[in-house]
């Protein structure tokens, strides 16, 4: 009775359920379907814990669960070692220690109190908490109790991944300058409407009549309040403003100082003489409305920042150093574990399967598939043996290894692209700030023109001069000039991080809505960055099923890419079948006895050696699978089946290419990989230029050469291969599934891998930049309006203060159209 | 309208206390985590006792 409701997806991940596969949790009185093991497990474990409640709770599924496989639990023992512990623990007393965690897989607020509740029910944990908004974590336990190693482990328990991370001193900066920000915006509040009370007093007094006696006390009390206003929550304006002019250039800061500055001593002389207007109030709005921009700007800043920070040392850097003996021989029992960078060249060392290997060598003893994705960005692992190079940061995924240490430090390939990548920032064509170039040149007309008034004044009317003056630089005040730009920024970052893009930096939409150059890198960022089972093909009469069957329990063993999609495919047929004598011959194949007959399965040559038989180059073009990784199986006499596996396109690929190129933009392809695989792949999406077989520094070179031709050029890209040319690029977008090092020198991080998103995302950023055209436009009109007004004498000053403030509302209104709109 | 000059002194009073609570409210972390506590409150309930499992590895 074993019938299951095809359409049923699994309770915890939400993915669909095999057919065959029948295990069920009990959870909150009901037994629920389970998608796969890692799931049921991690089910199981939050129902004994008596935390079912999630399920009420959570609004998202969560994600699909790995199982726990023994070479993680190994890697997480490294945190304990006391060395790899001082990076990042952050109370150093012996016993109870303190520890941040960022916490992959969060997906709703039940996580959240999921993961609370469980850490907090650990013994040994004394406090734990979460922080919703960053998915970090605090957590303080007693070492005497608990290791750290358990509580990551406890944590994956239950379906979630942690890893420690050092909150370094950059960070802890930038926590005390929000608090510092949030500080002076609340001041500027609370004080700015005092003064705003006492200012509609004001202004209605001048309407209705006010004792003269009451408008004295009014202004001395709007200045006793407006003091500590200025010079707490505007001090940033001020001290800005003097750097600006130390350093001899003209910022933004420059104009918002005089204008605050000129407003206020304005208004302290006329409170002093007891006649006249005021502009406390102006004063007071400006202060609060510049500040909360600013303030929502560098926020949009700090998650971007927070999404890429200080993975880079996430790996904990320990390496299993072998014992030599005199005679220059290692051998496998003195095993030590040492912090990387203490190894010296020449040093032997044990890279189990799964770990990094943690600097560039040579093999001494061992053969084993090795996975340069990091280097080369192919996504297949390379078999290497006795005295093949290695390179450091590469993974070994088959079977243990021993690695002669040849090069350290700065001379192995990763540091070579890391500089690589520092030069190409260095050398990034930077597109001025549109505003700030505005600024000074406006900066410098108001003052002159200032200057002509109070002259050409002082000689006609010597009486009125001063007031005509300060009407005319209240008039002027940049205020609405200096809100364009950011109020429309702060509003544009908001929705694009709502849609999973990060900007790295103010200047990144405003390039993204010029280019005119889409380059796009292959592996990870226009597919799926893991290969899949695309097509089996039988070669006799029988079931393909069957023989997909007997190839997936051949490769049980295995964590190659490889079989692990075999595995995936025949899940949903599966019997059990039952293997003896598995055989892994590292990066040829697997062979296994099952029911009395031995089976290979391996790649082609590995067939042919074996079989003596070779699949005929007119089929596999029939089946139109000659370009892809091929894998077949056999018996001694006969090879019964030949499976293809392919990189698959990421579904939304072809729509993005599609809308960019009816934005007549040019689009090309750069990848690693080979001509023919390239091009296959740029077929199917329609992209034209495909430039293959590239190193790092050849994809640099190539977006230089475009650049030289007048491109702006927007780079997609999510490996360590693509840093270079993230970097050198105009604007760049890493994948937020790729290296951290990519993201973390890219201009924008794309965090939900949606890549239409790009899309929606260059959409925004052309009407951001309307926008910022808009505002900027308002600004000077009104200015223009304005000014000859206010010089010619005809603005009161109080009529000047209200056509300030009222053109900085109107800006950031109009900024405020870009979040409604779009969705 | 003399009570003026009693009420614009009390209101700067109350706004300094505003302040004060403001600064307070920033130096004790309140702000750190403005989504947080609207979901925890909706979900701890406090009828069912978590006991503390000592079979946990």
């Amino acid at each position: 009775m074993k019938q299951e409701n095809p359409e049923k997806p699994c309770f915890h991940c939400g993915l669909p359920v095999p057919k065959q596969l029948d295990i069920k949790v009990n959870i909150n009185g009901n037994d629920e379907a389970m998608c796969c093991y890692g799931c049921q497990a991690v089910a199981q474990s939050i129902v004994d814990s008596g935390m079912e409640d999630f399920y009420k709770f959570r609004t998202a599924p969560s994600q699909k669960a790995e199982e726990i496989i023994p070479e993680f639990l190994q890697q997480l023992k490294a945190y304990d070692n006391p060395q790899v512990q001082k990076q990042f623990i952050s109370d150093g007393s012996e016993q109870i220690r303190e520890v941040s965690l960022i916490l992959e897989g969060i997906v709703c607020a039940a996580c959240i109190w999921l993961n609370e509740q469980h850490l907090n029910a650990l013994p040994g944990v004394i406090s734990a908490s979460i922080n919703y908004s960053n998915n970090r974590a605090k957590v303080r336990w007693d070492n005497n109790r608990i290791t750290l190693s358990e509580i990551l482990e406890s944590i994956t328990r239950i379906g979630y991944l942690a890893h420690p991370y050092n909150p370094d001193q950059q960070q802890r900066l930038i926590e005390k300058e929000k608090k510092q920000q949030l500080r002076r915006i609340g001041i500027a509040a609370v004080l700015g409407m005092q003064i705003m009370i006492l200012a509609v007093a004001m202004y209605t007094g001048e309407w209705w009549g006010m004792e003269e006696g009451f408008k004295q006390m009014f202004r001395w009390v709007s200045m006793a309040v407006t003091i500590p206003l200025l010079l707490f929550a505007s001090s940033p304006f001020f001290s800005a403003a003097l750097r600006d002019l130390k350093n001899k250039r003209v910022g933004m800061d420059v104009p918002v100082a005089l204008g605050i500055g000129i407003a206020f001593s304005a208004s302290v002389m006329h409170t002093i003489q007891g006649s006249g207007e005021v502009y406390f109030d102006s004063v007071a709005m400006f202060t609060f409305f510049l500040l909360s921009a600013r303030y929502f700007e560098s926020n949009a800043r700090k998650r971007t920042a927070e999404a890429t920070e200080a993975l880079l040392n996430l790996q904990p850097a320990i390496a299993t150093k072998l014992a030599v003996d005199d005679n220059g021989i290692f051998n496998h029992q003195g095993q030590t574990s040492v912090s990387v960078a203490e190894l010296s060249i020449g040093d032997y060392v044990l890279v189990r399967p799964g770990e990094n290997i943690p600097a560039d060598g040579s093999i001494v003893e061992g053969t084993s598939g090795i996975n340069e994705s990091l280097i080369t960005g192919e996504s297949l692992p390379v078999t290497k043996t006795i005295n093949d190079e290695v390179v450091g940061g590469s993974t070994n995924t088959e079977s243990p290894l021993v690695v002669k240490i040849d090069k350290i430090g700065d001379d192995t390939v990763l540091a070579s692209i890391h500089r690589l990548l520092d030069e190409a920032q260095n050398r990034k064509p930077a597109i001025a700030k549109m505003a700030d170039r505005l600024a000074s040149k406006f900066v410098s007309i108001i003052l002159l023109l200032a200057s002509g008034v109070a002259l050409y004044w002082y000689q006609t009317d010597p009486e009125h001069w001063v007031a005509i003056t300060i009407a005319t630089l209240v008039v002027t005040c940049p205020c609405a000039l200096s809100l364009a730009t950011p109020a429309a920024l702060t509003a544009a970052s908001g929705q694009l991080a709502k849609l999973g893009l990060l900007p790295n930096s103010a200047t990144a939409l405003e390039t993204l809505s010029k280019a005119t150059d889409f380059v796009f890198d292959k592996t990870g960022t226009l597919t799926q960055g893991n290969i899949q089972l695309i097509k089996a093909v039988a070669l006799d009469e029988a079931d393909i099923d069957h023989h997909l069957q007997i190839a997936a329990a051949l490769e049980s063993g295995s964590e190659h890419p490889v079989a692990k999609s075999i595995i995936q495919a025949a899940a949903d047929k599966s019997k059990k079948i039952k293997v003896s004598q598995l055989e892994n011959t590292a990066g040829l194949g697997v062979s296994g006895v099952i029911d009395g007959t031995q089976w290979y399965l391996g790649n082609l040559n590995y067939i042919k050696q074996i079989t003596e038989q070779e699949v005929s180059a007119e089929l596999l073009k029939q089946y139109q699978i000659n370009e892809m990784t091929l894998v077949a199986l056999a018996t001694e006499k006969q090879i019964f089946a030949v499976f293809a596996f392919d990189d698959e396109l990421r579904d939304e690929a072809k729509t993005l290419i599609q809308k960019l190129k009816r934005q007549n933009k040019t689009i090309s392809l750069m990848t690693g990989d080979h001509e023919a695989n390239a091009k296959r792949i740029a077929k199917k999406i329609g992209i034209e230029n495909v430039y293959a077989d590239l190193k790092p520094a050849d994809k640099l070179a190539r977006v230089q050469d475009m650049q030289q031709n007048g491109a702006i050029v927007a780079m997609t890209g999510d490996g360590i291969n693509d840093a270079p040319v993230l970097a050198g690029a105009d604007i760049s977008i890493a994948m937020g599934s790729g290296t951290q090092l990519a993201a973390a020198h890219a201009d924008m991080i794309l965090l939900s891998n949606h890549i239409e998103h790009l899309y929606t995302g260059y959409n925004i950023s052309t009407r951001t930049l309307k926008i910022i055209r808009q505002n900027l436009t308002w600004a000077f009109s009104y200015n223009l309006l304005a000014v000859p007004a206010a010089a010619a004498g005809y603005v009161d000053p109080w009529m000047a203060a209200i056509g300030m403030s009222a053109s900085s509302l109107l800006v950031v209104l109009n900024a405020l159209r870009l979040t409604k709109k779009a969705s | 309208m003399e009570s003026l000059y009693l009420l614009v002194p009390l209101a700067l009073i109350i706004a300094a206390g505003i302040v004060w609570v403001f600064l307070w409210a920033v130096k004790s972390d309140q702000f750190e985590d403005l989504e947080g506590p609207a979901h925890r409150i909706i979900m701890d309930d406090d009828d069912k006792v978590k006991e503390k499992p000592d079979n946990e590895s």
